[in-house]
């Protein structure tokens, strides 16, 4: 029996507090990748954020229902290019914070619990959406590797976002 | 003789049976034939695979067999890896083919990942998600949202058929 362990990494100590069931820690490889992606990707942040969420919106249509007070939800309308900017602001926060994610995002997490009420459940279809486009967009820099890292990042983003739930 | 007429009345009709099959219009029929039309096989399937088990590594445990998986690398280049990505590839050509019975076409598939690979069906999702990527990497502006969403949509139908005899 072949018990070798893979070539992994240890997790960085874990950010402030945070012992969700599901985290899987980001290692210092995570984060550096993470950072190398962020910079040759944040150039484009709005077109990426309103495009991700355009999808979103016409991918996974139950999502629509948080925005039922907007006048338009096409892809390309004014409220899908702002929010999408917006998000990505949230986005390029926590890159700045990834070393503590929970303490970095506190606010936005406050807002989302006790304003927003987004069911964490759709965090992972965004973030599904983001990485689609990032693939779309920069198809030589989402490698498998940059993958892994940015999956793992944004899963953690949206752990630290309902931090405050319940 | 009650209980028999609620017996008769809790079945499906043929119409209802028929309105629970999956609809697709002719846009969506052909935005998937062609995607798949226009594909290399060998490519595409040996990059989702590969993308699957480094993103999502404990999928590596249905290849314990498969040699050396030891990072990021090893696995892009494990020709095991590759032979079976494109067969997996091939596997999805039989839905496309059937796009109307996808249900029926993968019923013996879904019975082989249940009963003899023992495959938990969640992971069926995490190879699609890692194909949507691989895809979107490859078709650049070609692949619009609308696109997208009649790409998943026929992921989300064969996802779900090779999950249906699991019991």
């Amino acid at each position: 029996m072949n018990l070798k362990r893979p070539e992994r990494e240890r997790a960085s100590p874990s950010d402030s507090g945070s012992r969700a069931a599901e985290r899987m820690s980001l290692t210092e490889k995570d984060k550096a990748a993470v950072k190398a992606l962020w910079a040759k990707i944040s150039k484009s942040a709005d077109a990426i954020g309103a495009d991700a969420l355009s999808r979103m919106l016409l991918v996974y249509p139950q999502t629509k229902t948080y925005f039922s007070h907007w006048p338009d939800m096409k892809a390309g309308s004014e409220p899908v290019k702002k929010h999408g900017k917006k998000i990505m602001g949230g986005v390029g926060l926590a890159v700045s914070k990834i070393d503590d994610l929970t303490a970095g995002l506190l606010e936005l997490s406050e807002l989302h619990a006790f304003q927003l009420r987004v069911d964490p459940a759709n965090f992972k279809l965004l973030a599904h959406c983001l990485q689609v486009v990032i693939a779309n967009m920069f198809p030589k820099d989402f490698t498998p590797e940059a993958h892994v890292a940015c999956d793992k990042f944004l899963a953690n983003v949206a752990l630290s976002l309902s931090e405050k739930y319940r | 003789m009650k209980q028999l007429g609620l017996l008769v009345t809790m079945q499906p009709s043929v119409k209802e049976k028929n309105a629970a099959m999956v609809e697709w219009t002719e846009q969506e029929r052909s935005i998937i034939t062609n995607i798949f039309g226009n594909l290399d096989y060998e490519d595409v399937g040996s990059k989702a695979l590969s993308r699957c088990l480094i993103v999502y590594p404990w999928t590596q445990r249905y290849f314990a067999s498969f040699g050396n998986l030891y990072n990021a690398e090893a696995i892009k280049t494990n020709p095991n890896i590759a032979a079976h990505g494109t067969k997996v590839l091939h596997g999805l050509d039989r839905a496309v083919k059937n796009m109307d019975n996808i249900k029926a076409t993968y019923a013996e598939l879904s019975v082989l990942h249940s009963e003899k690979l023992h495959v938990d069906p969640d992971n069926f999702k995490l190879l699609a998600d890692c194909l949507t990527i691989v895809i979107a990497a490859k078709l650049g502006s070609a692949f619009s949202p609308e696109i997208q969403a009649t790409f998943q949509k026929f992921l989300a139908v064969v996802v779900s058929a090779l999950g249906r005899q699991y019991h």
